[in-house]
């Protein structure tokens, strides 16, 4: 413990770290605009800026639905891979495999003029939501199965050992443990949906990414336009990956203790 | 109390682990010894109701084990159980883990469990390890937490799969003192051992167990001193081999 400690960095020896690294990044952006003499006018997009907001949320309801229904379809299907109904099994295990195996364009393609046409789903924002679930369910699937297989079967028989009902061992002993060990994949994989929903844009679902396709037809400002909507997406998953360094801390066993100390 | 084994059969993938194993033990403490294989761990989780045998019936008091779900349930939170390593929940706290089980299993109060689970650390010396989590606790430490927990609830029967068998000689010392402690008090155990020297001195009783059935059982006093088998013999001589 001692050693680690005195092995962290000094607060000015971060600082100026820091600094170093963003004066290399800009520099470098800096450069390759004057390089091919690129007049960069954000101004243009003001202008806009209503719609950008509202392409902005729209992204962010999607993201966010688009999230709760894959947790739901990915811990079904972790869950159903493991069952000893074979015919459960081996439906989960072909959607996972099918939908990882397959790029999402593709998919949204397949399922939105296929299989939506077929059964009537004809609202492209629900639309976007499943296909979009459906595609981040199976990487989710895979996590908490993983997750789940890393627990060590004694902590079953412990629990077990003092008396613990079924439903209290999941709530008290497997989704803690599950849960310390997952959120840090699970918090790239939300980053992952908000940057797949770009994707919608293809059938049209006026997220933040057809936003700027349109306004880009309007103004022909390609790239003040996607450099900004760049930067709008990084907003949005640094804030995920602040939120959930903030979580992790919460499960994190270790982390906990040092506060006791 | 009477334990009472009729005709218990336990087999896992073609492999037979326990033939028609019988016998009525009154308990106080006792310990199963044998070899590697034998079937020893076998046997006391189906004494602790963790594994259902194949056949065969287990009597306590007279009263018949049901293998059901919600008998076991119940029938499991009146007996400890401490495992060789790794008893206690790795997520949770030396404190969380006493907690648990008697919040949870037994629906106590928070600050009765609290009150209850303290008493117990400051007994045993454990107090400052109270805000521990099991990693940064030594072996010794963490089995000595795993047996607190499990006398915190009160016992009928406290059952111990070799709980120094991961240990360095100074932790098993440490382990096996809390244990004769409790048992002077009255409590009443079977415990899985390689620990001779305890079975003898601080058991009643001694079960040899091997090649899938009890083949010598009686008084620790007895048995060391004049094994009646060949099988018994053997195991002995071997074991004590390189004693000092
Ligand atoms: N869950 C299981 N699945 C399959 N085989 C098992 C299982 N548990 C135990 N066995 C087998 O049953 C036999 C007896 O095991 P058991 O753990 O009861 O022996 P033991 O006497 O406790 O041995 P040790 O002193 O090494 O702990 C072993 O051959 C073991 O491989
Ligand atoms: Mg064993």
């Amino acid at each position: 413990m001692k050693q680690t400690l005195s092995k962290e960095p000094s607060r000015s020896k971060k600082i100026a770290s820091a600094i170093f690294v963003a004066i290399i990044l800009i520099g470098f952006l800096w450069f390759s605009v004057n390089a091919i003499n690129l007049k960069l006018d954000f101004s243009t997009l003001y202008q806009y800026r209503y719609r950008l907001w509202e392409g902005f949320w729209m992204t962010v309801t999607i993201s966010v639905a688009s999230l709760i229904v894959s947790l739901a379809l990915g811990s079904l299907s972790a869950l159903g891979q493991n069952s000893r109904i074979l015919v459960i099994s081996y439906f989960c295990k072909a959607y996972v495999q099918i939908i990882r195996g397959t790029p999402l364009l593709v998919q949204i393609y397949f399922f939105y003029y296929i299989i939506g046409t077929a059964w009537g789903v004809n609202n492209r924002y629900l639309a976007g939501v499943l296909i979009l679930s459906i595609f981040e369910g199976a990487y989710i699937s895979e996590i908490i199965r993983g997750g789940l297989a890393s627990i060590d079967r004694q902590q079953y028989e412990v629990a077990k050992s003092i008396g613990l009902t079924p439903a209290k061992t999941l709530q008290l002993v497997t989704f803690p443990i599950l849960m310390a060990r997952i959120l840090p994949a699970l918090a790239g994989q939300f980053a992952s949906i908000i940057k797949d929903s770009s994707l919608l844009s293809v059938i049209a679902v006026i997220e933040l990414t057809q936003t700027v396709q349109e306004i880009s037809a309007d103004n022909f400002r390609m790239f003040e336009n996607y450099l900004f909507v760049g930067v709008l997406y990084f907003i949005l998953t640094f804030s995920v990956s602040l939120l959930s360094g903030g979580l992790e801390r919460r499960y994190n066993h270790e982390y906990r203790v040092n506060q006791y100390q | 109390m009477n334990i009472e084994l009729i005709n218990i059969s336990k087999t896992f993938q073609d492999e037979l682990v326990l033939k028609d194993v019988s016998g009525s033990f009154d308990i106080h403490s006792i310990a199963i010894i044998g070899p590697s294989g034998g079937g020893k761990s076998t046997l006391l989780r189906i004494i602790g109701g963790l594994l259902t045998p194949d056949s065969g019936a287990l009597k306590i008091d007279g009263e018949t084990i049901e293998f059901s779900k919600r008998y076991l349930h119940n029938y499991r939170r009146n007996i400890g159980f401490v495992f060789q390593s790794k008893g206690l929940f790795e997520h949770l706290t030396a404190i969380e883990n006493m907690l648990l089980p008697l919040i949870h299993a037994f629906g106590m109060g928070k600050t009765e469990a609290v009150e209850v689970s303290s008493k117990l650390f400051e007994r045993f010396g454990l107090t400052d390890e109270k805000n521990k989590y099991p990693f940064q606790l030594s072996g010794g430490q963490q089995q000595r937490i795993a047996i607190a927990r499990a006398v915190a609830v009160k016992p009928w029967l406290l059952l111990l799969d070799e709980p120094t068998s991961a240990l360095d000689p100074e932790y098993t010392a440490e382990v096996l003192n809390m244990l004769g402690e409790l048992q002077n008090d009255g409590l009443k155990s079977i415990i899985v051992t390689h620990e001779m020297g305890f079975a003898k001195n601080a058991c009643e009783k001694v079960i040899f167990l091997a090649q899938n059935r009890i083949v010598e059982s009686g008084n620790s006093s007895q048995i060391f001193k004049h094994p009646q088998t060949e099988e018994l013999q053997a195991f002995l001589n071997k074991i004590l081999e390189w004693k000092v």
